[in-house]
């Protein structure tokens, strides 16, 4: 803290140094219920891809069907990256709640290398179906599967790259307030992502596959 | 100026009044219409029992409570009265459950897709709006028109109606209520003229640049024979409407003239519908299986009509 | 792909007289506001006061100088389309060719909507709800200041649209499969995709940083239902917002994806379904017009009861009506399409669900009247918007009651009776309401009352023009006369249109009233200068400071006993107490952060419009990259201290036991 502090070089002058930090502003409970909020406003976003792929999920236009292209063993394994990598951010943030660093890292390494599958298993994927000849251009079915489940991905993809951030972070700053914060709204994100995607899963998979 | 302005108007209302409204949906010549007219005076009827007083009020108390007056009564803390909550709650309920109850059963009465009975058997027309002209079907007579409608007065008639390209919206403002069309997708409308005369349609949803001159004539004939006549006159028309040249007719085009056709493939409409509309749903397999059939049409209406509300309760997130 | 992309010289419409007329005009009084910055020396206090401030009071009143700017050009288009239809009679082509005339028609209702509305709204709020509740700022102020610069940003690409390329040619709703790559090919529809979206971003960060704000931030004893009723009514929009603009983000998305990845959405093609589009669009359209009238039906409410010298009449009652509007406003969007075929039970419920509303919203009018009821009513200019709005918002609201019934919405669908019905709504609620807080919380603001006479002028020149303007327009909905059409071939029709087009200058003689209204009062602001802070004699909290108010607002929070707590305050003698010293205050430092991220998300919105892939590629990162440099930035705050804060305090306390004992 007080080696904060002295980098900061505030132009005014200070009576009381030691308070004046800038974990001193107590903002923490603030900015985790603001970002809960973006969360409830990214769950409406799901909700309506979610809508429009119900909408939308029978109009094959003559080409593939759910029951054609999905393969529940594979998307079975994905899943359990995605769910492991949750458990593995809640270690993280017990080893950042106990201010332990080298521990935080070391989970926070397994939960990025967990998603880090998750995301290549999706391109592959992907890139699978778009080489068969099922791209998101042959059918509306096609266009809001690739949608609703690279939404998803998209928003893993974005967690994966604050991961790196967060990583960086926690080496070169510690384990201050700010950071446990920031680590703190990560790990909503990624315990949010994991409940999308049990829905993906359900609605789209199994319930395509059957 | 504004004072002429102001009394320009009371005289155009005025006038408004005494002609009737000529040639709108205050001067309906057919059974949906005036249900729709008589609907639309006795609401307003209805709400103006509250707007009125509202209104009323708002002027009378601001006028008595200026503060250039002087008050006897100044009560600056009074803010919560149990019964005038009580009343203005009330009056709104009484007057939305009234309304509420004549919504439901209007609705039933003037749905669209519900026909008209007791009027006996009923003409078909099948209505294609294309980029910018209306195209109507007679699959009965096997005649085809484009921009004009012909049918019979008192005789009830079933529009199937859907659309090549973008969505438009067919109405008759003097007959009654409007519908959309919309490609891959068939909706239906029933109206009826009680007298022969000859009413201004248009399409009442923007659909681009030729909108505005996507305009027809409908016609009600005075009796059944003089329909008949008319059909058989245009059968005489050499020009024939079939799948090919429906192709050329379809490519975007503003203001376009009346067009005849004496003759028309069977099954152009269901084809026009089913082009987008066998990529929806399951039934496309079966669909292919089957062959694209004239019987299979009642089913497609089935579904073409189903699959609205279905689409709707689903968009409900 | 070239390197500009689609972009060329041919984008730009040297053929159009009236668009170039109008781009050198815009050219001109850019390059004099330019010149008299430059002359003045003004440029560093431009940047380092207003454009990277992170005051929500600043933000506030950028805010509203971008919704009058958009009000100028929504304005523009509006009497331009008057004018065309009321000499585009008889089978006259008139002046605007439907290509034209067609992009502006979008554009206004998008700007009036996107642009004017939402940022006066959001303006108000901003320099208010802060102050209401006894905040020193919002909860995120580096947040506010980007979601500002996204909202400019969209304004700025709409504005592009006039002189690179065209806007929309589909309507401010954008149906699909006319705004589809089929039938719109042009970048139009493009243009109108990343304004909304990138605006609509700024929109939601807005409301969830107030959300936060008024749940985390409200002062020592207020509880909720002891909130100012603006800040109620905001919250309630706030959460609307934070419940709809989701889906408009998403729905865009979809349109963005069909455009430009040929997927199959809402095309025809492929099994797509337009109704999809439709229904999505209203699941966010109709909420949003709540968002806009919510918070103008806290700004009557506060006017009311400030100008009556009473309390607000059932504020209960007042809070739970917004909340059900706010709540049924979410099972009502099916109403804007009666006409797609649903099954009459569908219809009915949402048609019975509609008219549900009329309920909460009639007890707010009957609020408002039993507040002026006994009191003490100073007729101001303010309270003329107000009781302005009492008579045409019922007039409004009986013919959308009217139009909730689906047998009666079956002829008056799309016609110039919806038209007439929804303005008679928004300019005659929401409108009213913005123009009468903006007088109200001028003198906070600014420092300075506003012109009476002006703004009386003004207010009968709108009230009379808006009469004039749209009552014909409900005529010729009975008269059969529907929406968008370019020009029309019926006698009937004619004087209707006349008139029509009389009112809509009436209007303008209203907003040029308001402009001399600035003028005189900007002349005269040693006469009208606000020494007290309370010009009003107010209620609440915003009126206990200084105008305008200190940078940190409160010197010390102060503590709330009750609903009208400056009145409170006053008559307990609390009021201007200053104190021997204070404890440092927290505040947060400006940062060009904010525009710097906006700025490179424009580019990319623009490079995505005409297809230039690598500006689109650098300004995303960029954008990213600037938004983690500001994450790591440790320098964004400082403290007050106890002189500082003393010698403000001191000057206003001064001025206000000045006042009294003169």
């Amino acid at each position: 803290m007080s080696t904060l502090s002295a980098t900061q070089g505030h132009v005014n002058l200070e009576p009381h140094s030691v308070s004046h930090t800038h974990e001193h502003h107590d903002t923490s409970g603030d900015t985790i219920f603001g970002f809960w909020l973006y969360l409830m406003t990214d769950c409406l976003l799901f909700a309506s891809f979610f809508a429009t792929y119900a909408v939308l999920y029978m109009n094959t236009a003559g080409g593939v069907s759910g029951k054609d292209i999905f393969e529940l063993d594979f998307v079975a394994l994905e899943t359990a990256a995605l769910l492991i990598s949750s458990i593995t951010f809640g270690f993280a943030m017990i080893a950042a709640q106990g201010q332990k660093k080298s521990l935080t890292l070391g989970w926070l390494a397994v939960t990025f290398c967990l998603g880090a599958v998750f995301i290549g298993m999706e391109i592959y994927e992907f890139h699978h179906l778009i080489v068969h000849g099922n791209g998101p251009q042959q059918s509306a079915f096609l266009t809001s599967f690739f949608s609703l489940v690279g939404l998803h991905g998209l928003h893993v993809t974005a967690g994966l790259i604050w991961m790196s951030i967060m990583m960086i972070e926690v080496i070169k700053r510690g384990l201050g307030k700010q950071t446990v914060t920031r680590l703190s709204c990560l790990s909503l994100f990624w315990h949010f992502l994991d409940i999308v995607w049990i829905c993906v899963f359900t609605v789209v998979y199994l319930m395509g596959a059957m | 100026m504004l004072i002429r302005n102001l009394f320009n108007i009371a005289l155009a209302s005025m006038a408004l009044i005494l002609s009737g409204c000529n040639g709108g949906v205050l001067d309906p010549k057919g059974q949906i219409g005036i249900d729709e007219k008589n609907l639309i005076i006795i609401a307003t009827v209805l709400m103006l029992l509250v707007v009125i007083p509202v209104i009323v009020m708002t002027l009378y108390f601001a006028w008595k409570y200026r503060d250039t007056q002087n008050h006897e009564i100044y009560a600056p803390k009074w803010a919560h009265s149990n019964k005038i909550e009580a009343v203005v709650w009330a009056v709104p309920i009484v007057i939305v459950i009234i309304l509420g109850v004549i919504t439901w059963q209007s609705t039933q009465e003037l749905d669209p897709y519900k026909p008209i009975e007791g009027k006996g058997d009923h003409l078909t027309v099948e209505v294609v709006s294309l980029n910018w002209k209306w195209l109507f079907i007679y699959p009965e007579q096997g005649i085809a028109t484009v921009n004009e409608l012909v049918f019979p007065a008192n005789v009830p008639v079933e529009y199937k109606i859907t659309s090549e390209s973008t969505m438009n919206s067919f109405f008759i403002p003097q007959l009654g209520s409007q519908i959309y069309s919309m490609a891959g997708m068939e909706t239906k409308l029933h109206l009826i003229a009680n007298e022969p005369g000859t009413f201004k349609g248009f399409s009442a949803n923007y659909s681009g640049a030729g909108f505005t001159g996507m305009k027809f004539n409908a016609i009600a004939t005075p009796t059944k024979a003089d329909f008949n006549q008319w059909v058989e006159q245009v059968k005489t028309n050499a020009n024939s409407l079939t799948h090919a040249n429906y192709v050329e007719l379809a490519k975007a085009s503003e203001n376009n003239p009346v067009t005849y056709y004496g003759k028309v493939d069977d099954g152009l409409f269901h084809t026009i519908v089913m082009k987008y509309m066998q990529a929806h749903g399951d039934m496309n397999k079966k669909h292919h299986a089957m062959g694209k059939h004239q019987q299979m049409s009642n089913e497609h209406q089935t579904m073409g009509s189903h699959s609205m509300p279905s689409s709707h309760s689903q968009g409900e997130e | 792909m070239s390197f500009l992309g689609k972009l060329s010289i041919d984008a730009i419409p040297f053929h159009e007289p009236i668009i170039m007329v109008t781009m050198a005009v815009i050219a001109v009084v850019g390059l004099i506001i330019a010149g008299l910055i430059t002359k003045y020396k003004k440029w560093g206090v431009l940047w380092r006061d207003w454009i990277t401030s992170v005051d929500h009071k600043r933000l506030g009143v950028m805010y509203i100088l971008l919704a009058l700017i958009m009000l100028f050009r929504g304005f523009s288009d509006a009497i331009m389309m008057r004018a065309q239809l009321a000499l585009a009679t008889s089978g006259a082509p008139g002046y605007l060719p439907p290509e034209h005339y067609d992009q502006i028609f979008t554009a206004h209702g998008v700007i009036m909507i996107i642009f004017m509305a939402m940022p006066f709204m959001i303006g108000l709020m901003n320099i208010v709800v802060p102050l209401q509740i006894g905040a020193r700022d919002v909860a995120f102020p580096f947040l506010n200041n980007l979601s500002f610069w996204f909202t400019a940003s969209g304004a700025i690409l709409i504005n592009l649209s006039l002189i690179f390329g065209e806007f929309a040619k589909t309507g401010w709703v954008a149906y699909p499969p006319l705004s589809e790559l089929t039938f719109s090919p042009g970048v139009g529809v493009d243009y109108y995709i990343w304004a909304l979206q990138i605006s609509g971003l700024g929109t939601l960060l807005t409301a969830v940083n107030f959300l936060v704000t008024v749940f985390k931030m409200r002062a020592p004893g207020m509880t909720l239902m002891k909130m100012p009723i603006f800040t109620w009514a905001c919250t309630w929009a706030n959460i609307l917002i934070a419940a709809s603009f989701p889906i408009l983000t998403a729905v865009l998305a979809m349109l963005t994806l069909d455009r430009y990845l040929d997927f199959h959405f809402f095309t025809n093609e492929a099994g797509g379904n337009a109704m999809m589009y439709i229904n999505l669009f209203w699941a966010w359209g109709h909420p949003e017009v709540y968002i806009l009238v919510l918070p103008a039906f806290g700004i009557f409410s506060e006017i009311v009861s400030t100008f009556t010298g009473k309390r607000l009449f059932g504020y209960k009652s007042m809070v739970y009506a917004s909340g059900a509007i706010s709540i049924l406003g979410f099972i009502v969007w099916l109403h804007h399409f009666f006409t797609m075929g649903s099954s009459a039970n569908v219809n009915a419920f949402f048609g019975v669900m509609t008219m549900v509303i009329a309920v909460p919203t009639g007890v707010k009018l009957f609020s408002w009247l039993f507040t002026i009821y006994r009191g003490r009513l100073r007729i101001t200019v303010p309270v003329l918007w107000t009781l302005g709005f009492m008579v045409t918002f019922s007039i409004g609201g009986m013919t959308g009651v009217l139009l909730a019934i689906p047998g009666a919405d079956y002829v008056l669908h799309n016609s110039l009776f919806l038209i007439a019905h929804f303005h008679n709504t928004i300019i005659g609620g929401a409108v009213f309401g913005y123009l009468a807080g903006f007088v109200f919380w001028f003198p906070k603001a600014m420092g300075f009352k506003l012109d009476e006479r002006w703004g009386k002028a003004s207010f009968w020149c709108w009230l009379i023009g808006f009469f004039v303007a749209f009552m014909p327009l409900y005529v010729l909905g009975f008269l059969g006369m529907t929406r968008r059409l370019n020009h029309s071939n019926n006698p009937d029709w004619n004087i209707w249109l006349y008139i029509a087009a009389v009112g809509a200058v009436i209007i303008m003689f209203g907003i040029i009233c308001q402009v001399i209204q600035l003028y005189v009062s900007f002349k005269n602001r040693d006469a009208l200068d606000d020494t007290t802070g309370d010009p009003w004699n107010g209620h609440t909290l915003e009126w206990s400071t200084s105008s305008p108010p200190q940078y940190y607002n409160f010197a010390e929070i102060p503590h709330v006993d009750d609903i009208d707590t400056w009145t409170d305050m006053k008559e307990k003698g609390l009021a201007y107490q200053g104190k021997s010293s204070y404890s440092p205050i927290h505040m947060p430092k400006n940062t060009a952060s904010g525009v710097l991220i906006a700025a490179s998300l424009t580019a990319f919105c623009f490079a995505m419009i005409w297809h230039i892939w690598w500006l689109a590629g650098l300004g995303f990162i960029g954008a990213i990259a600037l938004f983690i440099n500001r994450a790591y930035t440790i320098d964004v705050d400082y403290y007050v201290q106890n002189d500082e804060i003393l010698q403000i305090e001191g000057v206003h306390i001064a001025s206000n036991t000045k006042e009294v004992s003169a």
